[in-house]
């Protein structure tokens, strides 16, 4: 294979790779904001869709039932209900398969393109966000854009097309009101964005995301007394954590989340600039807002807390460490999917199972999941044999831990540190959703002009100033 | 090859999205156009290694110009425009035709001292915001990029003043 196609299979693959890692915590994002409503509101939320497990010894018959096109008939031996995530799935399901009308008034054109800007929008942001240092030689970048974060901030002004379009384009008051609202919010608060993204630009010397994101790599010094490894963040200075609340505040605004969901706000609006729409068009609008969360929280992590680095422990230090990281990581998963079996395990003595029938699938769905945490920690559990075995013998070729393998296990921490950040930082915009009530439109004009925008100016002033100085005193 | 391909394909939209500015009966509809020229204009200038600028372009006309004067359209809420008198039209397209004549004139006189010379090796800062601010804050242009800040300011707080009846 020539240079240039391999150049292209990378670029390929490095799209799918940031498309997914989007579109894969959505529906974890979803599930998440309707167990943590209802654990908020003291409720057990949804727990019911099931997907019926067959036997596998009846597979054969039913893949060639299937093949003939005859309906499945099978006995299901588990109902799996995974805590409520089925429901994502049905919704999903539900959505594509509902019918899709269309209004006779509205603008036809710009009404269908209307969601697919909202979601292409959403999905091109996630272009800059680097997700790891590198990969045999490859960066984990879909774009290195010498303007990583300008373009972040363009990408979030053209999304407000979206939304302004579906507004307009319905050709009634209640989803024009919406789709004005979206843009007067979003245009107010991408100041403030802005601003407070400056800082980081000051303190970086870079707008490049990935030069950010490797400085953060770097060993945070306490007034050169201590050295603490690859946690320099940038939320660990005062100007830097003011910069983080306004920058995280102008998000939820500009993602139009509560406490600024005004434009689909239902009391006054309907629904807003969603209210014509149906079926998977509005699956768009829905799904775009949650991609928006993803991809907002995933830049606030990578701008201000250290992206992909692991916290304490530089790409360098885990790539030469490999094998004992892994013997450590898998040795000590263990323990922990021991326990979610046991935990999954005990479930069987709740009293549901007490009061449904005995051959009622659902009662073996414990069983299923405590087989799956054994499964994962035995798997575990041989990684980190295997680990251990590479790390004592130093014969780490032999179990693949070396060059690619190390580069392989990097990766994957990584991205699991980028993910787990990005769900932190979702977790937080459902948590302030169910908390906090809405505010009023002059409110958030308020907010926005007459504080967020001078606290930001006078910030960036303050951080500038301490950044020469700096410079004069210790360089 | 792919980048000079790209680049006469975003400038053929960028065309067509320009006069589609101008043949829409529909603001809303040109107002889009506008934003589609712009991105495609974005997009030229990525393909001749301006990054800085494609951003900014993107940002400030595409992001915010424009979503501000869809805002008025929405807000006035103007379906269609009337089609002007046909003696409004030759006036129009008369004065039209003389200003674009001329501007015509003046891209081909620049373009004819441009086209003859053989295109110089980029250095490797090109069009980094590094090389930009360079020469904005160091360089040649401070003075002129100062003036026009100041022009901005006057302008925006002339607008607040001449909007605002009571300070």
């Amino acid at each position: 294979m020539s240079e240039f196609w391999l150049d292209m299979l990378v670029v390929v693959l490095r799209c799918v790779f940031s498309v997914a890692f989007v579109m894969n915590i959505v529906p974890l994002m979803i599930w998440g904001e309707r167990k943590g409503a209802a654990y908020i509101q003291d409720r057990p939320g949804p727990n019911r869709a099931p997907i019926d497990l067959p036997n596998p010894a009846d597979l054969p018959r039913l893949l060639s039932a299937a093949l003939r096109g005859e309906p499945l008939d099978y006995k299901p031996v588990v109902s799996l209900r995974a805590a409520g995530l089925i429901h994502t799935l049905t919704d999903v399901v539900k959505l594509a398969f509902k019918e899709d009308i269309t209004p006779d008034h509205v603008e036809k054109f710009y009404w269908f393109i209307a969601p697919v800007i909202a979601m292409s929008i959403a999905l091109c942001t996630f272009a800059v966000v680097p997700f790891g240092d590198s990969f045999l030689g490859y960066n984990l970048q879909v774009s290195s854009l010498d303007g990583g974060l300008l373009f972040v901030l363009a990408m979030t002004s053209l999304g407000v097309y979206g939304i302004m379009l579906a507004g307009w384009a319905s050709n009634n008051k209640f989803s024009l009101l919406g789709g004005l609202r979206a843009s007067a919010q979003m245009v107010s608060y991408e100041l403030a964005m802005g601003l407070s993204a400056v800082v980081v630009f000051l303190s970086a010397g870079s707008v490049s995301l990935a030069e950010i994101t490797r400085q953060q790599g770097e060993a945070l010094s306490i007034f050169g007394l201590v050295e603490i490894p690859a946690l320099n963040w940038n939320v660990f200075s005062p100007f830097g954590l003011l910069a983080f609340i306004l920058f995280w505040v102008a998000v939820f605004a500009e993602t139009n989340r509560t406490p600024f969901d005004l434009p689909e706000g239902e009391a006054e609006l309907v629904g807003g600039y969603h209210t014509e729409y149906s079926s998977f068009r509005f699956a768009l609008f829905f799904m775009a807002e949650y991609a928006n969360m993803i991809v907002a929280a995933a830049v606030t992590a990578t701008m201000f807390f250290g992206g992909y680095n692991v916290p304490l422990f530089s790409g360098a230090f885990l790539r030469e460490n490999a094998d004992m990281v892994l013997a450590v990581l898998g040795l000590g998963a263990i323990p922990a999917f021991l326990g979610l079996a046991v935990v999954a395990w005990k479930r069987r003595g709740r009293p549901f199972y007490a009061a449904i029938p005995s051959d009622d699938p659902r009662r073996n769905e414990p069983a299923f999941f405590t087989a799956v945490w054994l499964g994962a920690a035995a798997a575990h559990g041989g990684l980190g044999v295997a680990g251990l075995m590479g790390g004592l013998t130093g014969l780490s070729a032999l179990v693949g831990v070396e060059g690619l393998g190390a580069d392989l296990l990097v990766f994957v921490l990584h991205v699991s540190s980028l993910g787990v950040k990005v769900l932190i930082g979702g977790w937080i915009f459902i948590w302030v959703r169910w908390t906090l009530p809405r505010m009023r439109y002059d409110q958030l004009m308020n907010l926005g002009w007459r504080y967020m925008l001078p606290i930001a100016l006078v910030n960036v002033f303050c951080a500038a100033g301490w950044i020469i100085l700096r410079h004069e005193l210790f360089a | 090859m792919i980048e000079s391909v790209l680049f006469y394909l975003f400038s053929l939209v960028a065309i067509v999205a320009g006069v589609s500015v101008i043949t829409q009966r529909s603001p809303i509809a040109s107002a889009l156009s506008l934003v589609v020229c712009f991105f495609a204009l974005a997009a030229d200038y990525v393909m001749l290694d301006a990054h800085f600028v494609a951003v900014v372009q993107v940002l400030v006309y595409a992001g915010a110009i424009m979503v501000l004067f869809i805002f008025v359209i929405m807000l006035l809420n103007i379906r269609e425009t009337e089609p002007a008198a046909m003696g409004q039209l030759t006036a129009r397209s008369g004065g039209a035709l003389l200003i674009s004549g001329l501007l015509g004139v003046a891209l081909i006189a620049v373009l004819d001292s441009v086209v003859h010379q053989t295109p110089a090796e980029l250095p490797a800062e090109y069009g980094t915001i590094k090389a930009i601010g360079e020469a904005l804050f160091n360089g040649t242009y401070l003075l002129p990029f100062e003036a026009v800040s100041l022009l901005l300011t006057v302008g925006m707080i002339g607008a607040v003043v001449l909007a605002k009846r009571e300070l």
